[in-house]
């Protein structure tokens, strides 16, 4: 077999599985949906495997296939295929998606069992991992924005998984709409490939690039221009990021799936994806690294101050895809792939270990109220510490290669660059200080009134069932969340998922040490070739001495946050005191979701409600209601003639009749 | 004579049992008014079938006039159908189908 | 001599019509039809259709006006009332019936047919007799002949269905008040 049919294969596992699951919904019991599920995602992984061995097998240069399976539209100068594009990068993330996917699914397993939706949960789960799949897979410019569109619904739809509730279905809006204008940019920006190219297909535009685009013309600036609005949607990069926090309303496996390791990874690869263009068009390509830039840093501040800890850990994932997009738009492409695998891993364990510990208070998500975890959760705890030590880049850890990787690639560029590598670092600090800020939060000191309970009774602690965001009561039924929690001591099926990531998120970036073995960066390089920035390789020396120091800043920026939280407790809120005004900026998220509503919102409303003024009632109602009425007027004249006078009935015949034989008369003469 | 004047005497008769038609109330009136017409026809058909040579006019005249008596007995029975149902004899009164 | 049967003949069927338009009494109006027809009687005599002559005397006047007496001795002959509920139905009656007869005679008047001019080619003795008339039923109009007496046969069998007395929903001639 092929490394296009396994791919073929990956496909349609998850797709077979989200069927399958809907089309059972109480014909089978719930746990066999979540099996059918996790066996469905568990198989295009291994599938994704052989694609890899198959490719492995075969020469470097040669590693990159195409297929198609028919003929989409093939009309006037159009020729789409349903076609799929194997190469090494839809490869990996094949693998990264596919691999999280299946742990994440063992983890909802147990996670979501008391919950009435969970049929329905798989269902969307696996619907999602397959548009995910197409979105990677996909060969040429419309399907990729078939991926894209399907993401964005399976986002939606699992969102607002809890429909009942108020907050989540707004949410689940929110995401759509913002989802929505990113979707105008790239299909705004497959027009204008299509216009200056002639064609959608990947292998096809990004040979043809560089003969028909010199370098920064203003079309091909506008396509990645256009290309960036869609991926910042996509993957919550200013300004179009204040749908992720609002995403957190979802149940925890949705956001450690989509709203950490999956969707909002998909901007960064179309950028890898589409570097050609982006070489092409070197100003949108910085720009894009500044909005990365700037991303990481906004994020990075809130994340300091924020108390709902699924949020905390959302500006934390917005703020590593900023590296992410950062990377790959100076040019590290390998480091920013590499960087997505481990954030994959150890944000999903994050958000993993916080569905736990929230199942363990009760629903409620408020770090002011937890602590002591660490003595009632041993397991949660270590995996917590885990993902925390991951984050924040301390040495040794998958997250320390990755990040630093950036960094140095960003030095080793040179002259502008050098702000990246600097203020990129300063981005490490507050990533390690508000990561280890939420470990010292929650986890040490006396524990609160649920995690006592937990330590007396092994009983998870039992309140009415409230939304977290707003506090108004809920129900159990469906639509809203189950009635039993899980946490990960008494799961074993969110134990093991849990402990795989952990190992990963701890060890998976000995694969790409500098100077050692660059796995990442050798096999990824077939397809980066092309761009001449792929050559801009940092020294093995200068790659160390940037690993060093980010070695140091990791450790200071923990050693501030065991300061602040555990040796001077009292400091935290003296300095909230201090700076005040500070905290508020922060706390309200720089403000962003006022100034999209004035900007934006507002006069939207306003030239609505002008329209349905001036517009509506005239011209359209005036249409409608003037075609209504001159249709009564009309069938009101016809409907007098029958007016069942008989009389009147002959008066027309003989009428008829005179009028004949007039006729008759003219016409003889 | 000339065929013309019987003609257009047929015409003329043919003219004042559409008057009829058109201005009596009464369903008796109007069927007899029916019946002028339908001589006023028989008139005109046996002046053509004598201009023309042969008899041929003369036996439509005659089938016509099996028809009118077919069409008397109907509408006589009608007539007395509705006067048995007590409903006003006049034709403006009798008006349910409408629009 | 022939012009004078014409034109007393004529102004008897032309009497005879405007008297069933215009008479307020239906019974009145079944006598100025009959004179009409006998009037038509005289006119199918000087065509030399003698056997329709007889025809409508016996079968029309003789028959159908008499069924038409009995009708409206039964039913009573009601005056009508006098306004007209439909605007403009009398004018527009006679305007539109006035038109028809013009132009009706414009056709005949003024067409080519030439032949109209004349009185017709020369008929040969028996020309409207029974026997002529019978033999052109029988051969050649056999089945128009035949169909018109099923015709009948059904008028008939429908005329008894119409004026039937239903046993229940009709009520019943002399009830008089609540018992």
């Amino acid at each position: 077999m092929s490394a296009t049919s396994w791919a073929w294969l990956v496909l349609l596992f998850p797709l077979v599985g989200s069927i399958a699951i809907a089309l059972s919904f109480k014909a089978i019991p719930s746990k066999a949906a979540g099996l059918i599920g996790t066996a469905a995602i568990g198989a295009a992984f291994i599938c994704g495997i052989a694609a890899l061995v198959c490719l492995l097998g075969e020469d470097p240069e040669a590693r990159h296939h195409a297929s198609s399976l028919w003929d989409y539209a093939s009309v006037a100068g159009l020729d789409i295929k349903l076609g799929i594009y194997v190469d090494p990068l839809s490869v990996f993330m094949v693998l990264v998606v596919t691999g999280v996917s299946t742990l994440i699914h063992l983890y909802s397993y147990g996670y979501m069992q008391s919950d009435e939706g969970y049929h329905r949960f798989f269902s969307y789960l696996n619907f999602f991992v397959f548009s995910m799949l197409l979105l990677v897979l996909a060969g040429n410019f419309v399907l990729l924005i078939v991926g894209w569109a399907f993401v964005g619904f399976a986002s939606y739809a699992l969102i607002s998984f809890w429909y009942r509730r108020k907050t989540a279905t707004k949410a689940g809006m929110k995401a759509f709409v913002i989802n929505v204008v990113g979707d105008i940019g790239l299909v705004l920006a497959a027009f204008l490939i299509f216009r200056e190219i002639g064609s959608f297909d990947y292998g096809t535009v990004f040979e043809k690039a560089p003969q028909v685009f010199h370098t920064n013309e203003w079309t091909v600036v506008a396509i990645c221009l256009l290309l960036l609005v869609g991926a910042f949607a996509k993957s919550a990069q200013l300004p179009f990021h204040t749908w992720l926090p609002d995403a957190m309303e979802g149940p925890t496996p949705v956001s450690s799936l989509i709203h950490a390791a999956t969707m909002v990874t998909a901007g960064v690869y179309l950028i890898a994806r589409t570097h050609t263009l982006f070489v092409l068009a070197p100003t949108a390509a910085d720009i894009a690294a500044f909005v990365g830039l700037a991303t990481l840093l906004v994020a990075g501040t809130i994340a300091l101050v924020m108390t709902d800890l699924k949020r905390a850990i959302a500006y934390s994932t917005m703020s590593q895809i900023g590296y992410m997009i950062m990377g790959v738009s100076i040019g590290a492409y390998s480091a920013g792939m590499f960087h997505l695998m481990t954030h994959a891993f150890f944000k999903a364990l994050l958000f993993m270990a916080a569905g736990s510990i929230i199942s363990a208070m009760a629903n409620k998500q408020n770090i002011d109220e937890m602590s002591g975890f660490g003595k009632a959760m041993r397991f949660t705890s270590i995996t917590f510490v885990c993902g925390a030590l991951a984050l924040a880049a301390f040495p040794g850890t998958s997250g320390f290669f990755s990040k630093d990787e950036i960094l140095a690639y960003a030095h080793a560029r040179g002259g502008m660059y050098d702000i990246f590598q600097i203020l990129g670092y300063f981005g490490a600090l507050l990533t390690a200080i508000y990561s280890f800020r939420l470990v010292f939060r929650v986890l040490p000191g006396k524990p609160c009134k649920e995690a006592q309970e937990l330590i007396d009774t092994g009983h998870l602690a039992h309140e009415t069932p409230r939304n977290p965001a707003s506090g108004e009561e809920e129900d159990t039924d469906v639509g809203f969340p189950g009635a039993h929690h899980h946490i990960a001591e008494q799961s074993p099926g969110m134990k093991i998922a849990m402990g795989v990531l952990a190992f990963l998120a701890l060890f998976a970036g000995l694969v790409q040490v500098p100077g050692v073995d660059e796995t990442i960066t050798h096999f990824l390089d077939p397809v980066f070739a092309d761009s001449p920035l792929a050559e801009i390789v940092p020294s093995v020396g200068a790659s160390w001495v940037g690993l060093a120091i980010g070695a140091a800043i990791s450790l200071v920026g923990i050693g501030i946050a065991y300061w602040l939280y555990i040796v001077r407790p009292e400091t935290p809120a003296a300095l909230i005191r201090r700076f005040g005004w500070l905290h508020t900026f922060l706390y309200n998220k720089w403000y962003f979701d006022e100034l999209i509503d004035v900007l934006i919102v507002r006069p939207a409303l306003a030239i609505g409600r002008f329209a349905n003024r001036f517009f509506e009632r005239f011209v359209v109602d005036g249409l409608v209601t003037g075609t209504e009425e001159t249709v009564r007027g009309a069938s009101g004249v016809v409907r007098a003639v029958q007016n069942g006078f008989v009389r009147s009935y002959a008066l027309l015949l003989i009428v008829g009749f005179a009028g004949l034989v007039l006729y008759f008369l003219i016409v003889q003469s | 004579m000339n065929i013309e004047w019987y003609i257009v005497l047929s015409a003329l008769l043919f003219g004042i049992g559409a008057v009829g038609i058109l201005v009596r109330r009464s369903p008796m009136v109007i069927l007899l008014c029916l019946e002028l017409m339908l001589n006023a026809g028989n008139l005109a058909l046996v002046a053509f079938s004598r201009e023309v040579g042969n008899q041929q006019g003369q036996v439509f005249a005659l089938v016509v006039m099996v028809i009118a008596a077919c069409e008397v007995v109907v509408g006589l029975g009608l007539i007395v159908a509705i006067f048995r149902r007590k409903l006003p004899l006049n034709v403006d009164d009798l008006r349910e189908l409408r629009g | 001599m022939e012009a004078v049967i014409f034109f007393l003949a004529a102004i008897g069927a032309i009497g005879g019509a405007v008297g069933v338009v215009a008479l307020q009494n239906p019974f009145y109006s079944v006598l100025a039809l009959v004179a009409h027809l006998f009037s038509l009687a005289a006119l199918f005599l000087l065509l030399t259709a003698a056997f329709v002559a007889a025809a409508q005397v016996v079968v029309y006047a003789g028959a159908v006006m008499v069924l038409y007496v009995f009708v409206v001795a039964y039913v009573g002959g009601g005056g009508e009332p006098v306004a007209d509920p439909i605007h403009g139905q009398r004018f527009l009656g006679i305007l539109v019936a006035s038109i028809l007869f013009i132009e009706l005679s414009v056709a005949v008047l003024g067409s080519a047919l030439l032949a109209l001019e004349t009185e017709g080619p020369k008929v040969p003795a028996g020309f409207g007799d029974p026997a002529a008339v019978g033999r052109l039923l029988l051969e050649k109009f056999l089945l128009p002949f035949e169909a018109s007496s099923i015709l009948l046969l059904i008028a008939a069998v429908g005329a008894i269905v119409l004026a039937q007395r239903k046993r229940e929903s009709e009520p019943q001639e002399g009830v008089s008040g609540p018992v």
